[in-house]
């Protein structure tokens, strides 16, 4: 799709200049067809550049990969996208919406909503209260209608339309096995899992991947893909952090790829595939 | 309809009960599992005959024996009523929500005197209050801890959390000194009428209770101890130790509201999100939960508690000065929530116990029994004195003497045993790892789960 990709073939300036002839053709003012919009990202970490200019924009309804050599700001970005870390300077929009500077909650209640590339579970609550504590719009999350007796009732009923769902999330997952232990009793893959079911408890619009298949036996891999794509019918956007390049170029309609903090390239995984830049920088890190 | 507890670890899912009384009852007691109300009893049955054998130890069988056993149940009583009212909010801000609170006593102190401030006579002997009646004081003390905390909760809530504990310490010894201010106190008095009384402390309202024994039912309980032994008029219990007895009680009464609101908290998604917050904050955030307002409520709700427990424990005694309120009231309250297992209800209530009848109350009794028993000599004034005659000539009455003498001393080297052996081998408390599943109904799969385990 996008050409252009190759033939600009500088150095400085062309991060930004790329993307801007990547960007504007598509979304042209019509943010509903990019979700996601990201322009000229910077976050420093004392001397670190981590991430530096970087600008791109996610297709609604797209499996988007996100590569990059280890280092090269992936994790940095999706941590100022979703308010974790302040960005130095830049723009982030969702959904039409300036989110930069916004809260990690107010951006996840917008229906953006992350996973962790090192999985976070809340290690001494169990399976089942980690995916009950996801979903938005929990009317028992208020005081009073914790404690007042009689107002209860709804919230009960909430709690158990709320657990139903995640029965049913639990098994998708295939980790109703586990569905009363603590968290943290949990090994890396199976935590990862869990992190994904969290992360679809909350209905989200986007959901931000951060190396969610590290870990993962290949049969649930499959699956969690095929997943990924109902729901990618459903309307869902996905953009994908992962390292298995064939997963990338099987299963992702886009690719971004970022290099010492900038968008090095972006486009059709078989456009990046044979980019001369992005083969150097892989190689470069000798991978 | 009834989903009262079910044979499980956890009981059956109460219906969603909007409607009938039934329903809101079986909601609100439902989930209160028989085996924690069976643990807290049994452990008190235990601790409360240990004491009667203290007092039967130490007096033998007298007619002042049994004024003796009820007076130390009664002291039993309401220190563990005390120590479990705070050791429940401490469990919810730092159990529950990891708020690494260590200004219990801070808190406390503010509860307690604006109680005295708002309901103490204006014409008491040391320190001046409004005279306002004791529930606007009580409510106001509640209302002024909860400011202050909220007052601490919203900068600190910026720093990390080895920095929040820092201000509530601070905060706490800032009231405490605040308190100690005859300048401050004479200076209000001057200006608005009110005063703290300094370090001389303030006159506190009576025991809502006393007014009780003012009453014919009141007098009948006294007479009812009263007894007739060989044509002699003996009385077992005293007047005093039945009134005090009774506030006793009381405390305990609302201790028991303290743990079942706590507790139904604890079971509630709104406690969902502060265990999260616990133990992962960054992660209740990427969920969407606005975690600054969750940290507040708790904290003030916590405070509040704090205020109300000190208002009853340090507020019913006729008198408090700033000395009740040194750090180490947080720090005993800080050893019954590790006691009991932090992140537990029911293991505050029994840390509580366990913490002030073994560790707080049962040296100093059997200090009393052995000096009662043994006829002692006096104690030498010095450890050389008490260790010389050990090492010369091998006496050990000297050292025996020395060290009843200074029990209290000693009680603090078994605590800090005590708090190694727990952290070491029972990091979970001594009742061991406890899930108390945060959700208002059971999560147990709905269908299955019966059959299957
Ligand atoms: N909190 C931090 N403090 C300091 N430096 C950081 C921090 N987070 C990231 N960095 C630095 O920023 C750079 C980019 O890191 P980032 O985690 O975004 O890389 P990544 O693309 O996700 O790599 P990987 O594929 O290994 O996960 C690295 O040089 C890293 O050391
Ligand atoms: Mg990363």
């Amino acid at each position: 799709m996008s050409e252009p990709d190759i033939s600009a073939e500088e150095t400085d300036g062309r991060a930004a200049a790329t993307d801007e002839a990547n960007v504007e053709p598509e979304s042209a003012g019509a943010p509903a067809d990019t979700p996601l919009r990201v322009a000229n990202l910077r976050k420093t970490f004392g001397g670190i550049v981590a991430v530096d200019d970087a600008s791109f924009a996610v297709e609604a309804g797209s499996l988007t990969g996100l590569i990059g050599p280890n280092g090269a700001g992936k994790s940095t970005t999706f941590n100022c996208i979703t308010g974790a870390h302040k960005p130095d300077s830049g723009r982030v929009e969702f959904q039409g919406e300036r989110i930069t500077g916004l809260r990690p909650d107010q951006i996840a209640n917008r229906g953006l909503v992350r996973t962790f590339q090192i999985a976070r579970s809340l290690e001494e609550m169990t399976v089942l209260e980690n995916l009950m504590l996801a979903p938005k719009g929990q009317i028992g999350e208020t005081l009073w209608r914790s404690v007042v007796p009689g107002a209860r009732g709804k919230v009960v009923a909430q709690e158990e339309e709320l657990r139903e769902r995640v029965w049913e999330t639990l098994e998708f997952f295939e980790i109703d096995h586990l569905a009363g232990q603590t968290a943290g009793s949990l090994s890396g893959g199976q935590r990862k899992l869990l992190e994904m079911a969290r992360a679809m408890m909350t209905e989200p619009d986007m959901l931000l991947l951060d190396e969610p298949l590290a870990g993962v036996n290949p049969t649930l891999e499959h699956k969690l893909l095929a997943r990924i794509h109902d729901l990618q019918d459903e309307g869902y956007t996905f953009l994908l952090v992962e390292h298995d390049m064939d997963v990338i170029m099987q299963h992702c309609e886009r690719v971004i790829v970022m290099h010492q903090g900038s968008v090095l390239a972006e486009g059709e995984p078989s456009v990046i595939r044979n980019d001369e830049r992005v083969i150097e920088a892989y190689l470069g890190e000798d991978v | 309809m009834t989903g009262e507890s079910g044979s499980g670890p956890e009981s059956g899912g109460d219906p969603p009960g909007d409607g009938s009384i039934r329903a809101v009852f079986a909601d609100m007691f439902g989930r209160i599992e028989r085996s924690d109300v069976l643990i807290v009893a049994t452990a008190m049955v235990a601790v409360y005959t240990l004491f009667m054998i203290f007092v039967l130890l130490r007096l033998g069988i007298t007619t002042g024996t049994p004024n003796a056993i009820a007076s130390a149940w009664r002291e039993l009583t309401f220190l563990f009523a005390a120590y479990a009212m705070l050791a429940l909010a401490l469990n919810l801000h730092w159990g529950y929500t990891g708020l690494f609170n260590i200004g219990v006593a801070g808190f406390m102190a503010v509860g307690v005197y604006t109680m005295a401030l708002l309901s103490t006579s204006p014409d008491a002997v040391s320190g001046q209050g409004l005279g306002l009646p004791l529930p606007i004081g009580v409510i106001g003390g509640m209302i002024a801890a909860a400011l202050v905390g909220l007052v601490a909760a919203v900068p600190a809530l910026r720093v990390r959390a080895d920095y929040f504990a820092i201000v509530t310490l601070g905060l706490s010894e800032i009231i405490r000194l605040s308190l100690n201010s005859r300048t401050l106190s004479d200076w209000t008095r001057d200006r608005f009428g009110f005063a703290t009384g300094g370090g001389s402390g303030i006159d506190l309202p009576a025991r809502p209770t006393d007014a009780l024994f003012d009453t014919a039912a009141g007098e009948a309980l006294i007479d009812l101890f009263v007894v007739r032994i060989g044509g002699e008029e003996v009385t077992l219990v005293a007047a005093s130790v039945i009134r005090r007895f009774t506030w006793a009680l009381v405390m305990l009464g609302i201790m028991i509201g303290f743990y079942w609101l706590l507790r139904r908290i604890g079971y509630s998604p709104f406690g969902r999100v502060l265990k999260s917050i616990r133990e992962d904050e960054l992660v209740a955030q990427s969920l969407g939960k606005d975690t600054r307002i969750f940290k507040i409520k708790v904290f003030m709700l916590g405070c509040a508690l704090m205020g109300l427990g000190g208002i009853l424990w340090q507020g019913s005694q006729g008198f408090v000065s700033p000395d009740s309120f040194r750090p180490i009231v947080t720090f005993y309250v800080f050893v019954a929530v590790i006691i009991g297992g932090s992140g537990s209800n029911t293991g505050s209530v029994v840390g509580a116990l366990f913490f002030v009848s073994l560790l707080f109350l049962a040296p100093r009794r059997i200090g009393g029994i052995v000096d009662a028993r043994l006829d002692l000599i006096d104690a030498p004034g010095t450890f050389a004195g008490a260790a010389d005659p050990l090492v010369s000539v091998f006496n050990a009455e000297p050292m025996l003497a020395y060290t009843i003498d200074n029990i209290s001393a000693l009680q603090f080297i078994l605590l800090g045993i005590v708090l190694i052996l727990i952290v070491q081998n029972r990091p979970d408390g001594i009742m061991g790892h406890r899930t108390e599943t945060a959700a208002a109904v059971d999560l147990n799969r709905p269908n299955r789960g019966e059959e299957d385990e």
